[in-house]
């Protein structure tokens, strides 16, 4: 008897800006100028903010920071098309997701300055302090979707992970679960190409990362990372399939890390400035100025206004976070638990007289 | 009043706190249709439905992955990982979030989970289902470790445990899961969290134990009456946190102590306890505290393991050594 095909898959891409800004109308999310200008004044304020943090780190002004370049159309977009009331769960390079979704910037920095109250999210806000163990986020935004469908409230979770975490057991044991039961989530996968040092072709056999989705019963979209159109119009879909109980989405975003891992890494060790060069000119800034000119909402002196405008913002959030009266030294031991057991009230008692 | 097992007593406490919180959910391996493999959760999938005791994929990292985002999110899990042996790789998901949520997110989050797991030895089972790991977890802050050692105290101690507001690790001693019966109220109880129990009273001996190892330790105490000595017997019932009170007021009293656990000996919780006995009542003592616990190896399988547990005999021998010193 002759072997048939049970099943084939096939995996798509999207990009709805290319490098040089040209839009395929056909696919062109329906943003208003007004919507465009801030999606790019977000973009502006966020690199602003990622260069200030690399300066306050060498200034000695900030501990340890995990840049968000190269990630801005990625993280701005995505979470562009987020609504309050979806959940969030995120990594500690998503800077941008957090400040779209309204964390003061300042406690973004407070957080990499070694001070937990920076995570500590405002009431109301339905995001999840940022995930520093790999991967680990993603059973948990599996979970609170779970949560969502059983009270039958018509809300959406987004769940941010990078490449690296498609290598780790959570990510397969969160898309199976959400495969299983049909679950309101999006997962976004921030491919930039590198965990730390090791690259993408060390950390998976996939020709992408998002047929890793078929495998668990749903769809996998690659969406051009740096087109913040595309990754805009990816989740927005993905956000409302997931509202109508149509289940999960898996989307890859292909972009690239252009800084180092973190300000104590030094990525010139283990890629070439050629490579680096390649992906300078897919710029999600670049290709978007190109594409709000060519609508005639974008010249010299509006780029100048948003510049300066951003700095100016920056350099308040950077008085608001250095003015911030330090932690208590209690704190550390005030959040262990709602009511403290009589060995770490005992503690508190040395910590006070120590 | 009805006479349970430490299943039917669990399985009482569940479907009562489910009948009364609808934030109640349930989710594990073979949970559901099954009832679980000890039965514990049997008939309540037919009675709260799917949605609410849900069967888990294979996925122990998952299991507890989930339950800490549906708690997160406003609802009370209790999950159900089949062994403590299982557990091991759900150690990332207690120890990067479940744990300390609360701390990282100085209070916005918590996590109000509990996981049920059965451990302990002597039920002839295959590698890795007889695990007594518990140190593991009580070492880990922001966790709380909970033993009942009876159908009564599991009851109540379970109820405390899905109420609190913070994640509790339910370690539910597989060998009494059938072994034993005694009345349970069927109205609802709770037991603290945090607080032991004097089991027996007695001036010549304090003898500190829990789960499985309170039955051993308790048996032995009687024979040690027999020869007319006197041990007062401790069960823990919480190992994190630990009720040193009432153990150092008893050892303050009987001035000699022993402490049985069937887990490894380095670095297990006698280790802990024999400390906070140092800090507080090292004059009152006549004797080093003994420790009966098992050998510092992965606990063996069936045909040796009756030479790993403590035993009625080794208790009775720390027992002479700490009165003969």
């Amino acid at each position: 008897m002759p072997k048939k095909t049970l099943k084939s898959f096939a995996v798509e891409w999207l990009q709805v800006l290319d490098e040089q800004g040209n839009c395929d109308e056909m696919l062109r999310p329906a943003l208003s100028d007004a919507q465009l200008q801030k999606l790019y004044e977000w973009m502006i304020l966020i690199r602003t903010f990622d260069e200030k943090a690399f300066n306050l780190q060498r200034q000695g002004r900030l501990g340890t920071y995990a840049p968000v370049h190269g990630h801005e159309a990625t993280q701005v977009g995505s979470a562009f098309a987020l609504q309050p009331s979806d959940w969030v769960f995120a990594s500690y390079r998503d800077g941008a997701v957090y400040g779209v979704r309204g964390l003061p910037l300042a406690m973004i920095f407070q957080y990499w300055a070694g001070d937990e109250r920076g995570m500590q999210i405002p009431k109301g806000e339905n995001d999840f302090p940022m995930t520093i163990q790999v991967g680990t986020q993603i059973p948990l935004a599996v979970g609170a979707a779970y949560a969502a469908k059983l009270r039958k409230e018509a809300i959406a979770v987004a769940v941010y992970f990078g490449d690296g975490a498609t290598s780790k057991g959570d990510f397969h044991e969160g898309l199976n679960f959400a495969g299983v039961h049909r679950l309101p989530i999006v997962f976004i996968c921030e491919n930039n190409h590198y965990a730390i040092s090791v690259p993408l072709k060390y950390q998976t056999g996939s020709d992408t990362l998002a047929q890793k989705a078929i495998a668990y019963g749903f769809t996998g979209i690659q969406v051009d990372g740096n087109d913040a159109l595309g990754v805009y119009r990816a989740t927005l879909e993905a956000l409302e399939k997931a509202r109508k109980g149509e289940g999960p989405t898996l989307i890859e975003c292909f972009t690239y890390r252009m800084g180092d891992h973190t300000t104590a890494d030094d990525a010139s060790r283990y890629r070439s400035a050629e490579e680096v060069q390649i992906w300078q000119k897919k710029d999600p800034v670049e290709r978007f100025e190109k594409y709000l000119e060519s609508k005639g909402i974008w010249n010299k002196s509006y780029e100048e206004k948003v510049r300066s405008k951003a700095q100016e913002e920056v350099a308040q959030v950077v008085r608001e976070f250095e003015s911030l009266p330090p932690p208590d030294p209690e704190d550390m031991i005030r959040y262990t638990f709602d009511t403290l057991p009589p060995d770490l009230a005992k503690q508190m008692e040395n910590l006070k007289s120590s | 009043m009805a006479i349970l097992n430490l299943v039917q007593s669990i399985n009482l406490a569940l479907r009562q706190e489910m009948e009364r919180d609808p934030r109640v959910v349930l989710l594990g391996e073979d949970i559901g249709k099954n009832g679980g493999v000890f039965r514990v959760t049997e008939g309540l999938q037919q009675k709260f439905g799917e949605a609410r005791v849900i069967d888990s994929p294979l996925s122990e990292s998952g299991i507890v992955g989930f339950s800490i985002g549906m708690s997160v999110y406003g609802l009370v899990p209790v999950a159900e990982i089949q062994f403590m042996g299982f557990l091991y790789g759900a150690m990332e998901q207690i120890l990067s979030h479940a744990s300390r949520i609360r701390m990282r997110s100085r209070g916005r989050f918590h996590c109000p989970l509990v996981i049920r797991t059965p451990y302990g030895g002597g039920i002839h089972a295959p590698e890795l289902h007889s695990e007594s790991t518990e140190a593991f977890f009580v070492h880990a802050p922001g966790i709380k470790v909970v033993v009942p050692s009876t159908p009564y105290q599991a009851k109540g101690l379970l109820i405390s445990a899905i109420r609190d507001p913070d994640p509790v690790l339910f370690l539910e001693p597989s060998r009494v899961y059938r072994s034993i019966k005694e009345e349970v109220p069927e109205e609802e109880y709770t037991l603290p969290l945090g607080e032991a129990r004097i089991v027996m009273e007695g001036e010549d001996v304090t003898l500190v134990s829990w789960g499985a190892m309170l039955l051993t330790t308790l048996n032995a105490a009687k024979q040690a009456q027999e020869k007319g000595v006197h041990a007062e017997v401790i069960d823990l019932r919480t190992l994190y946190p630990l009720d040193t009170k009432t153990v150092v007021e008893s050892v303050k009293k009987t001035k000699r102590a022993v402490i049985v656990h069937e887990a490894p000996k380095t670095g297990g919780l006698g280790a802990e306890i024999i400390a906070r006995i140092n800090e507080e009542a090292l004059l009152h003592l006549e004797a080093p505290v003994e420790r009966v616990t098992g050998y510092d190896t992965a606990i063996p399988l069936s045909q040796l393991e009756s030479y790993y547990l403590p035993s009625v005999n080794r208790i009775i021998h720390a027992i002479e050594k700490v009165r003969s010193f």
